[in-house]
């Protein structure tokens, strides 16, 4: 509480926060929400309503999604949490129909809500050509999540057929995409060439050829003239009769802001809803932001002047404000992987203007600068976009570049010569130069950030300064700026690739797998551009970790790439011997096996045994090729592999429980056992260790587990999360449950969770504080079909997992390991 | 020592040691080993890590090295050093393969 708020509490009554009424849970209002809560966050009692059944989402990152490159929930930017942290009352699913201003209400079907002040925020939606059977099934825009559904069921269809109308920004990431998904894409271009807006006819040519390269059919001077076919889209017929089969119709024409509720209500409205520079309609009370808007007979189809409105509207709302909105050029790049382009300013030609080119036809590279009287005007770079941000700094600064008109269309690098380095070129940028076109953030803020809160991590960046939050392609430009920043205490790779071989993270490693079918490390390193022939010691792990855990029954795994101890199955030692730990199920053990591990001792004079920490007994400084022998006489003795050495499961510790203890409140013991038999020889991204303790005093120190549970009285507390090595734990608890069979659904529901989402090496504690608890709770409580599934899927891949590797070494799988290929002796010297 | 150079000895076929992996071949007192990399190419090496005596043949092999299992450094199958910012070198032998036969110089 700010202190006037706590001196007016005190007096007399604090106002009672206003009604603010938002239409539209899009990209334009949640920035205005985040705004407000830094603005005003006790001023307003927040209504949102979105007809979409989603809050916030990056819009822009739907093309992505439809790619396969992306998954939906990765691009949702407002999550329940932050709603309810917010005090933001949501509706979503619920679309407003009217505004009634005379009793300053908004009616949905669901009935009428009051407001004080009401924010339209309501976009625009896909604009569809007036031909004869635009309407027809099959035929969709390509503006929501679910446009993309739709999209991707078409997709389904074996070498399905997929017509995309227009040429421009949206239509050639749609094709892109769709291509990627197997379709057979046609686009069609009204114009002669493809994004006329953003492109001249050159860049529009390479881009063009480039398309067609990848096999997508571009038609441009296409004039659509219907869409034909009964009860369902078949075909598009052209004005020159030319017919293209479709079992799929893409209308990527155009948008047309959202104005309905604006045009009913009496509201001056044109082409968009009309707003002066405050972002205030002609009813003072309603202000409208995002694409639904029209400001100095402009309207808007990039992020970054919406968000630029987002926060005049906030500031307006917070108290007066005399910030007003302006906006220059936006730069436009194509987000398709694999085509660079980047077009900004004005760069028709014109008696007052000059242009500089440069081409290479080789590298299919087109650089075009248009100057007037020695200043950049617009920039269309082709093939090599990265002096796109130095041209459009100059342009915003209108620099005289008369100086190095020469070296001006080779780039940045060739300015004062000298080898060129991108971090030195970003240290050279003005501190207003922009860095994140979508989010308009500029370098200063960036390094004022990296100061003020010691951000390390371009993580930390993105979530203080949401610098390359959006269409991420200004990611490189920003590591370079922490870089130039932060020094050796920066390293880009650290932060994110995986290892040196790769500049993927384990996430997007995981996600491709998934995404392009990938089922051997070979494939991985082929598709996912590995820099090195046969990866390294950080990546091969990993990689078999995450094809064994994705494809159970399918990939075969590659022994040479796990660390010794998974590959002989016991623990290296400092001097070359080895280690053996046989199962104690539950920390259950009886004469028979304590006197088999005591033969085995003897029989093969080994040196140290332990109590470990894990409730059983393990024999240390055993030589390599002993290994079999001695796992021989343990499995005789009915003892399998600990799997001491394994990222996998662990021990399951118990405590003697109601059998014995005074206080024991279940069969803890029996409980341990039967989730170890259950468990046992799955493989994960890291170690997993379990305990049941008979009650709350907890002797089997159940809450410093990955998966611990604490018996009470009314059935099981079960907790996870827990660790008690490098760092100490203690677990969160995620429900109690009446029966054992319920624990065994679950603690095998978050297994498998953690088996396809985790991290190599990554525990689950590690795991669960990254995907944030709530979405482990929703996912393995609030969802039973998903748990089932998730359950189900673990059984699945158990019956490859649950066969005792030392009994199969013992019966001869991998011989050579364990013995030498040769011994030979010494000629005697003479 | 000079009694014992460049010898070439047959110490076992190509076939007994998987792609990326290594076996081991006791002389005398010293354990030698011999790589096998993806590509077919094998290497020999006295089975000591330069750092702490680790047993390099129990490592994991890409490319032309191998990460010890101990601590994981690098060291080149080729030239015995370690590689990146760790300094130490193990003894390499010559190394030929003749049909199937792979034979050490010793
Ligand atoms: C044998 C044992 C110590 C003992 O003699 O009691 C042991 C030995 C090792 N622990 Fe441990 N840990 C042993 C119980 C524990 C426990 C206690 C427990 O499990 O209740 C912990 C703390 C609980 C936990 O894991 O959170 C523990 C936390 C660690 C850690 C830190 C893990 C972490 O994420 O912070 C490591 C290092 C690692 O895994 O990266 C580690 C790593 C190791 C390794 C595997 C180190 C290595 O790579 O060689 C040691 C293998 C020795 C060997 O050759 O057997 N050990 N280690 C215990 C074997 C348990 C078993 O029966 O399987
Ligand atoms: C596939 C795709 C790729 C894009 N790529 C880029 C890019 O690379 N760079 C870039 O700058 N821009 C890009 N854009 C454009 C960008 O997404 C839009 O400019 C931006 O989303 C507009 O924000 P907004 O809040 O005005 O509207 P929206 O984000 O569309 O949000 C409006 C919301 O209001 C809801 N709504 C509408 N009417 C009602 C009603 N009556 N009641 C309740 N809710 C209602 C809608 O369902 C929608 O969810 C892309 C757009 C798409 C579709
Ligand atoms: S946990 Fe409870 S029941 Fe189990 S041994 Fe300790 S005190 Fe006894
Ligand atoms: S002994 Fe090889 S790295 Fe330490």
């Amino acid at each position: 509480m700010t202190p006037t708020q706590a001196r007016s509490a005190g007096a007399s009554q604090p106002a009672p926060p206003q009604k603010l009424v938002v239409i539209g849970a899009g990209m334009a209002s949640g920035r205005l929400l985040e705004e407000l809560a830094k603005l005003a966050p006790e001023k307003y009692e927040v209504t949102l309503f979105g007809a979409e059944k989603w809050g916030n989402y990056n819009r822009i990152m739907l093309s992505p999604v439809l790619s396969g490159e992306k998954q939906f929930d990765e691009i949702i930017t407002h999550d329940a949490d932050w709603y309810a942290a917010q005090g933001i009352n949501c509706r979503f699913g619920e679309t407003i129909v009217k505004i009634d201003r005379k009793t300053k209400r908004v009616i949905s079907n669901r009935g009428a809500t009051h407001y004080d002040k009401l924010v339209i925020a309501t976009g625009s939606a896909s604009f569809f050509i007036p031909v004869a059977g635009n309407d027809l099934p099959g035929v969709v825009g390509f503006r929501d999540h679910d446009d993309v559904e739709r999209m991707l069921e078409a997709a389904q269809k074996p070498d399905g057929k997929a017509v995309v109308i227009g040429g421009g920004l949206l239509g050639l990431e749609a094709a892109a995409a769709l291509h990627a998904r197997g379709m057979k894409v046609t686009v069609l271009h009204l114009m002669g060439h493809l994004m006329e807006r953003q492109l001249d006819p050159t860049a529009g040519y390479l881009l063009k050829k480039e398309l067609e390269g990848r096999g997508i059919r571009v038609v441009c001077n296409a004039h659509t003239n219907a869409i034909v076919g009964d009860g369902k889209a078949e075909a598009v017929l052209l004005e020159d009769n030319a017919t293209h089969e479709a079992d799929l119709v893409v209308m990527a024409v155009g948008i047309r802001p959202e104005t309905r509720l604006g045009v009913d209500s009496g509201l001056e409205t044109n082409r968009g809803i009309v707003v002066d520079d405050h972002m205030r309609t002609s009813d003072p009370d309603i202000m409208a932001i995002g694409e639904c808007v029209e400001h100095n007979e402009t309207v808007f189809g990039l992020v970054a002047p919406l968000y630029d409105m987002a926060k005049v509207a906030a500031k307006q709302l917070a108290g007066p404000s005399e910030a007003g909105f302006s906006y220059g050029e936006t730069p436009t790049k194509l987000k398709v992987t694999g085509i660079n382009l980047y077009s900004v300013g004005d760069f028709s030609d014109g008696p007052d203007r000059e242009e500089i080119v440069l081409r290479d036809a080789t590298k299919g590279m087109y650089k075009r600068v248009v100057l007037r009287d020695n200043r950049i005007v617009g920039a269309v770079l082709y093939g090599d976009v990265s002096d796109g941000p130095w041209y459009y700094d100059m342009i915003q600064q209108s620099t005289d570049v008369s100086e190095m008109r020469e070296t001006l269309i080779f780039g940045q690098a060739h300015q004062g010569g000298g080898g060129f380095d991108p971090i030195e070129a970003v240290a050279a940028l003005s501190d207003d130069a922009e860095i994140c076109g979508c989010n308009g953030v500029c370098k200063g803020d960036i390094v004022a950030a990296i100061g003020a809160h010691d951000l390390t991590t371009l993580d930390e960046v993105r979530a203080h300064t949401k610098a390359s939050a959006s269409c991420g392609n200004c990611t490189g430009l920003v590591e370079n700026l922490m870089a130039a920043t932060l020094g050796d205490a920066f390293s880009a790779n650290a932060v994110k690739s995986m290892c040196g071989c790769t500049e993927l993270t384990h996430g997007d490693v995981r996600r491709l797998i998934k995404a392009k079918e990938l089922k051997s490390i070979p494939a991985v390193m082929q598709e996912l551009e590995w820099s090195t022939s046969g990866g390294c010691a950080k990546c091969r792990p990993a990689l078999n970790y995450y094809l064994l855990a994705d494809w159970p029954g399918e990939y075969v795994d590659d022994q040479q790439s796990r660390f010794i101890n998974e590959r002989v199955h016991a623990n290296i030692q400092k001097d070359g011997t080895y280690s053996v730990i046989p199962r104690m199920w539950g920390g259950m053990t009886n004469a028979a096996e304590l006197r088999a591990i005591a033969d085995v001792v003897d029989k093969f004079e080994i040196p140290t045994v332990h109590v470990t920490g894990g409730q059983r007994i393990d024999l240390l400084g055993v030589k390599k090729e002993d290994l079999p022998a001695v796992w021989s006489d343990l499995n005789d003795a009915g003892m399998v592999s600990g799997h001491a050495y394994a990222k996998g499961l662990r021990t399951v510790k118990t405590c003697v429980g109601k059998d014995w203890c005074r206080f024991g409140t279940q069969d803890s013991t029996g409980l341990g056992v039967r989730l170890e038999k259950f468990l046992w020889g799955s493989w994960a991204p890291h170690k997993i260790k379990l305990a049941v303790t008979g009650c709350p005093r907890n002797c089997a120190e159940a809450t410093c587990k990955d998966i611990g549970v604490i018996c009470v009285d009314s059935g099981y507390e079960i907790h996870y999360a827990g660790a008690a090595g490098l760092h100490i734990q203690g677990t969160t608890k995620l429900t109690t449950v009446a029966t054992e069979d319920e624990v065994m659904e679950i603690a095998a529901a978050i297994v498998q969770m953690y088996r396809e989402q985790g991290h190599y090496l990554e525990r689950i504690y590690k795991w669960a504080e990254r995907i944030g608890h709530d979405t482990v709770r929703a996912a393995i409580l609030d969802d039973p079909e998903g748990r089932r599934a998730y359950y189900d899927r673990f059984v699945f891949s158990q019956q490859f997992a649950q066969t005792d590797p030392w009994s199969e070494r013992v019966s001869g799988v991998d011989k050579h390991e364990f013995k030498p290929m040769a011994t030979l002796e010494l000629e005697p010297a003479e | 020592m000079n009694a014992m150079t460049n010898i070439w000895t047959p110490v076992g076929q190509l076939s007994d040691i998987p792609r990326q992996g290594a076996r081991c071949v006791r002389h005398g007192d010293t354990k030698i080993a011999v790589f096998r990399t993806s590509d077919d190419r094998v290497f020999a090496l006295e089975d000591q890590c330069p750092h702490k005596n680790g047993p390099l043949s129990q490592g994991i092999v890409h490319d032309r090295g191998v990460t010890c299992p101990l601590h994981n450094w690098v060291i080149s199958l080729e030239t015995g050093t370690a590689m990146g910012a760790d300094e130490g070198e193990t003894r390499t032998y010559p190394v030929k393969v003749e049909g199937d036969t792979i034979m050490v110089a010793l």
